[in-house]
């Protein structure tokens, strides 16, 4: 498929013709437009390996969450309820966010809900997205901030939010501002937000675990640790084990947390491009957004791997790689502009 | 004894996967088919913006009343189109005319700065946008559910219950050629 589009009057026309069918303008030297989009393939795989990727990832926090918890149950000689109070923890923060994080997030952010009356382009366009996802038209606020950016959030595609900043709409074109949108109506769809959460309960139970420990056996390890190899070996090894881990779950635990996060922002990238059959429209909207530089101040810790884009704008060489929720925007753009 | 439970095991493990199979295969088969009323749907909105648009524009382009009437014209002869291929064929037209229309307003100032004739041409370009979301989205489905209908252990109960493939919305530039290649 392919068609010469006619400068005037925007029609598109047969590559045979010498002028334009509706209103007579000259098509001679008007580039031939590719209408193709064959390069699904490549999206298609990268979604695929992704989500593999993420539920590995998933999975083995889980076993460390497990194994933790046994360590935990030991030290504390209360054998199999540790595991089991690592798990009930976890389900019951679960729960609770799981039901209030939506609300909590839209207020923390400062996002106010706007009608079709008072924002219609980003309204038509959060409706026009949620027809190509095929998903309800999620609710739609602003942030009043100069900064660029923007977010998704609720439990499943019936409950879902997006939130944009007012400079973004200010700043983008339309077709720019539907790649965005795209992005956070996939992280909706791929119950992003969900996932997120879990990962989220899953490292703050770990980090809470290991900070348990740490403190148990800094303040009565040594009474504990002299009775214990008295009997046998294996437990001084054991508490040994669980020292170090204790030290370094947390730190293992946010590193996959985070590399989950930059996964999940890939994932959305390509989804988007699958809604809009525009990889350029997101790409462009990414690269105005690296160039700005204004902070985004209702952004905390806390939401930061929400945003699609790092809030705090600190893409300083400090901040390392491994350590942040988001890939590299120029990497990203790279991504979209090879799609 | 033992052999006729692990029997009604297996049977019963069996009938539950037919069931959950069929369920699927209609859940999807209604998701087409609601795919398919969203571009009526959309389809309709524009046919409902088009003469408010006209009316609001008609007295400042007096010097434009032949790009006005091709809009009018093209809107119904959309609607009264039959078959896809025709309809098709009359919503590309639209689509030109009213392209050529907003490409007019670009030259009148005072209506580009009418409030009324922006939301109305952002009500539009928004439609147009929906429209091609939507078969977009319907050509997706369709070949989701194309694609179950063919594989295993689908394609059996598929046929069985005797599921049809479901046929794709061709684009509307993909079509005009087609129908330009025949003229030639």
């Amino acid at each position: 498929m392919a068609a010469k589009i006619c400068p005037r009057c925007g029609f598109y026309n047969n590559i045979s013709r010498k002028i334009c069918v509706l209103c007579e303008t000259p098509l001679d030297g008007i580039p031939v437009k590719d209408l193709s989009y064959n390069k699904k393939e490549n999206f298609y795989r990268l979604l695929e390996s992704n989500k593999r990727n993420s539920f590995i990832l998933i999975f083995s926090l889980f076993i460390f969450l497990i194994i933790l918890g046994f360590i935990f149950g030991y030290i504390f000689e209360i054998g199999y309820a540790g595991p089991i109070i690592a798990l009930i923890f976890s389900i019951i923060t679960t729960l609770f966010s799981y039901n209030m994080g939506k609300s909590i997030v839209l207020k923390i952010s400062g996002a106010r809900r706007v009608t079709k009356n008072e924002e219609p382009e980003f309204v038509n366009v959060v409706e026009e997205i949620s027809i190509a996802a095929g998903v309800p038209t999620p609710e739609t606020y602003v942030i009043e901030s100069d900064a660029l950016n923007a977010f998704a959030t609720g439990k499943n595609p019936k409950d879902g939010a997006i939130a944009v900043t007012r400079g973004l709409l200010e700043k983008l074109n339309r077709e720019e501002l539907s790649g965005v949108v795209a992005h956070e109506m996939s992280h909706i769809v791929n119950l992003d937000i969900r996932f997120s959460m879990l990962v989220g309960v899953i490292v703050g139970t770990i980090v809470m675990i290991s900070d348990w420990l740490l403190r148990y056996l800094f303040w009565s390890g040594g009474r504990r640790r002299e009775r214990k190899s008295e009997g046998n070996s294996i437990g001084l090894i054991l508490v040994i084990v669980g020292l170090i881990l204790a030290i370094i779950a947390p730190i293992f635990a946010k590193l996959i947390q985070m590399s989950i996060s930059r996964k999940r922002e890939l994932m959305a990238d390509a989804r988007s491009v699958e809604f809009t059959r525009n990889p350029e429209g997101l790409a462009s909207a990414l690269e105005k957004i690296a160039k700005s530089s204004i902070k985004l101040e209702t952004a905390s810790r806390a939401t930061a791997h929400m945003f699609i884009s790092n809030p705090f704008k600190d893409f300083s060489k400090k901040s390392s790689e491994l350590f942040s929720t988001h890939p590299p925007i120029e990497s990203r753009i790279r991504i979209l502009r090879s799609m | 004894m033992l052999t006729l439970i692990i029997l009604g095991v297996i049977l019963l493990i069996i009938f539950l996967i037919v069931v959950s199979i069929y369920n699927n295969l209609i859940k999807e088969r209604n998701r087409v088919k609601n795919a398919w009323s969203q571009i009526d749907v959309q389809l309709k909105r524009r046919y409902d913006l088009i003469p408010n648009l006209v009316e609001v524009v008609k007295d400042y382009m007096s010097y434009e009343q032949e790009t006005l009437t091709k809009v009018i014209e093209a809107r119904n002869f959309a609607m009264n189109a039959k078959g896809i291929k025709a309809q098709a064929e009359a919503e590309n037209m639209l689509t030109g005319a009213l392209k050529s229309l907003f490409a007019v307003v670009e030259n009148y100032p005072q209506l580009k700065a009418n409030e009324n004739v922006s939301r109305l041409q952002e009500e539009l370009t928004s439609t147009e946008n929906r429209i091609s979301y939507a078969r977009q989205f319907y050509n997706d489905s369709v070949m989701q559910f194309n694609t179950m209908i063919e594989t295993f252990p689908t394609n059996i109960i598929a046929s069985i219950f005797n599921f049809r493939h479901m046929e794709f919305f061709v684009t509307p530039e993909n079509e005009k050629e087609n129908v330009k290649v025949d003229l030639r």
